[in-house]
C-alpha cells in the first residue's frame, strides 16, 4: 500500500452515480465516498472491496463520508463488514458533526494525520529570509500572531498571548506570553525581548520555561547552543 | 439631553460589576442626573437585587426588544432617588434574546430622556458581551488585584480594541493594601503595568459591600464608607472632574492609638 502513495484510482458505480475515490496517503487508504445516499454508497464500497479483495486485504482505511449524518449502527455495521473482509477503519472524516461524533464514540480517528501542533506546518509560501511582521503592542492575552518569517513586537507581549514564527521574535518590550521561535524547524532563530519572562519558550523543536527572576530584568537573548536552550544577557552578547 | 452609555464589563465573573454598575448608577444619580441602569445579564439578572428594586419587576429588556411594551414601561422608577431608573434583565431568557443591534436601538431611544445610561455586562466574552459593549460610549473595565482576573481583563481590553471601543478605563475592586503591604496581593502598579490603560477607580475591600448589596441599599447612598466613597469618585471623575485617588494606607485613629503597623 505504500507504493500507493498519491494515486487514485476512482470509478463510477452504476446506475447510482456513487464515487469511491480511493487514495494513497501516508496512513494507508483513504477512500472518499460521495453522491449518494449512505446505505447505497456502503453497499457499493463493500462490492467494490469484495471485487479487488486482494487490493484491499490487510489494509488500513480513513473513510471521507463528507456530509454524510452517520449514527452509531451504520458507521459500527460497515466497520464490521471492513473487518471481516480483512480491512480495518481507523478514521472517518466527515463534514457534519454528528458524524464527528459518533466516529469519536467508536473510538475512530476524525483527522488524518495528528502533527504534534499545526504550526509545524510546512511554511505557505516562500518568504525572503529578512521578512518580518511588525506588530503593534502590547500584545494582549487571547492575542496570537503567526508569521513565516520574523516577528517584531514593539510593546509587550502579556501573559495569555501567544506568538509563532517562522523565523526570530525581537521584542520591544516585556515578554510574558508564549512565544516559538523557528518554529518550521530553524534551529538558528532566537528570541530577545526587553525583559525576557515568557510562559513558556521554545527555539525549533525545544521548549523551556522561565525560571522565576527576582528583581529588575535585564535586556536578555535566548536560542538554542548544542541543542539546549540558553538565555543570555544582551550586554555579554554584544560584549564579545 | 443626549445620555452616555458606559458599559462594566470584566470577563472573569464575580469581581464586582453588578455591585459597581448600582453604585455608580447611585452615585451619578445622587448628584442630581438622571440615570438608567440596563441588566445585561439576560438569564441571570442581579442588578435588580442589588439595587433593592427586585419585587418591582413588571416588564423588562427582552420585552421591550421584542415589542411586548414601550420603554417607558420596562423603567422601574427608584423610590430612593427620583432621577434612577433600572431596565431589568430577563430571568426565562437567555443572551440570544437580545442582539447587538437590538442594544444599539434601546439605547438610541433611552438617549433622548436621560444623561447617563450604566449597562452592566454578563461575565465571559460572548453574546452578553457583545450585547453590552455595542452601544457604548465608555467602557470600564474591572478587575480584582489577582492574577485570573487581570488576565481576563487583559484579553476584554484587547477584544474593546478589536471592536474599536477602547480606550477603555480600569476598576480594580477589592483591595486589600494591608495584604499589598505584604506582598501577598497585586499592587496598583502591578495591575496597571500589564494592563496599560487609565485608571478611574479603585475600590477597597470592604465588607459594607456584602451587607449592602444583600439588603438592596447600594453603599454610594450615603457615602460614609471607604468603598461607597470610591464609588462617589468614579461617578465625578466620569462627569469630567478631577479628583485624587484615596489615600487607602491612612491608618484609623484607633489602629494609631494602638500603635499598629
Amino acid at each position: 500500500m505504500l507504493a500507493l502513495k498519491s494515486s487514485i484510482i476512482s470509478g463510477i458505480m452504476g446506475e447510482t452515480s456513487s464515487f469511491i475515490q480511493i487514495k494513497g496517503v501516508r496512513d494507508g487508504l483513504l477512500i472518499t465516498l460521495g453522491g449518494a445516499p449512505w446505505p447505497d454508497l456502503a453497499s457499493a464500497f463493500v462490492k467494490n472491496v469484495d471485487e479487488r479483495s486482494s487490493f484491499f486485504n490487510g489494509a488500513r482505511v480513513a473513510l471521507d463520508v463528507g456530509t454524510n449524518e452517520l449514527r452509531v449502527a451504520e458507521l459500527s455495521s460497515l466497520r464490521d463488514q471492513l473487518s471481516e473482509r480483512g480491512l480495518s477503519l481507523w478514521a472517518v472524516l466527515s463534514e457534519s458533526p454528528v458524524t464527528e461524533t459518533t466516529a469519536q464514540n467508536l473510538g475512530l480517528a476524525t483527522r488524518l494525520s495528528k502533527p504534534r501542533r499545526a504550526d509545524y506546518r510546512e511554511p505557505s509560501e516562500e518568504l525572503p529570509e529578512d521578512a518580518a511582521k511588525w506588530v503593534k503592542g502590547p500584545l494582549r492575552s487571547g492575542g496570537r500572531v503567526l508569521f513565516e518569517g520574523n516577528v517584531v513586537v514593539m510593546g509587550d507581549v502579556n501573559p495569555g498571548s501567544e506568538i509563532v514564527a517562522g523565523g526570530s521574535v525581537i521584542v520591544w518590550g516585556r515578554l510574558r506570553g508564549v512565544v516559538h521561535a523557528g518554529a518550521h524547524g530553524d534551529e538558528q532563530a532566537f528570541v530577545c525581548a526587553l525583559e525576557l519572562a515568557p510562559t513558556q519558550l521554545r527555539i525549533a523543536g525545544e521548549i523551556a520555561v522561565s525560571p522565576k527572576k527576582q528583581g529588575k530584568l535585564r535586556p536578555e537573548v535566548a536560542s538554542l547552543k548544542d541543542g539546549r536552550l540558553v538565555a543570555e544577557p544582551w550586554q555579554e552578547v554584544t560584549g564579545r | 439631553m443626549v445620555a452616555k452609555v458606559v458599559t462594566i464589563v470584566s470577563g472573569k465573573g464575580g469581581v464586582g460589576k453588578t455591585t459597581t454598575a448600582a453604585n455608580i448608577a447611585v452615585a451619578l444619580a445622587s448628584r442630581g442626573l438622571k440615570v438608567t441602569c440596563v441588566d445585561g445579564d439576560i438569564g441571570l439578572r442581579n442588578l435588580d437585587v442589588v439595587l433593592g428594586l427586585e419585587n418591582r419587576i413588571v416588564y423588562d429588556l427582552v420585552d421591550v426588544t421584542e415589542g411586548r411594551c414601550r420603554l417607558r414601561q420596562a423603567m422601574i422608577r427608584d423610590k430612593r432617588l427620583p432621577e434612577l431608573y433600572l431596565i431589568p434583565a430577563a430571568q426565562t431568557r437567555d443572551k440570544t434574546a437580545v442582539s447587538p443591534s437590538d442594544m444599539v436601538r434601546l439605547c438610541d431611544e433611552l438617549r433622548q430622556e436621560v444623561d447617563w445610561i450604566i449597562i452592566d455586562s454578563p461575565a465571559g466574552i460572548e453574546r452578553g458581551f457583545k450585547n453590552a459593549i455595542a452601544a457604548a460610549d465608555r467602557v470600564l473595565v474591572m478587575t480584582n488585584p489577582e492574577v485570573s482576573a487581570v488576565r481576563d481583563a487583559d484579553r476584554v481590553i484587547g477584544l474593546l480594541d478589536a471592536e474599536e471601543k477602547g480606550p477603555a478605563a480600569l476598576i480594580i475592586n477589592r483591595l486589600d493594601p494591608a495584604m499589598v503591604k505584604r506582598g501577598d496581593m497585586l499592587s496598583v502598579a502591578d495591575v496597571i503595568d500589564l494592563l496599560a490603560i487609565e485608571l478611574i477607580g479603585i475600590i477597597p475591600e470592604d465588607e459594607n459591600v456584602i451587607v449592602a448589596t444583600n439588603k438592596g441599599q447600594p453603599l454610594a447612598l450615603d457615602g460614609k464608607s471607604k468603598a461607597g466613597l470610591a464609588f462617589q469618585n468614579i461617578a465625578r471623575r466620569l462627569m469630567g472632574e478631577q479628583v485624587p485617588f484615596m489615600d487607602l494606607d491612612s491608618q484609623n485613629l484607633f489602629q494609631r492609638l494602638l500603635g499598629r503597623k
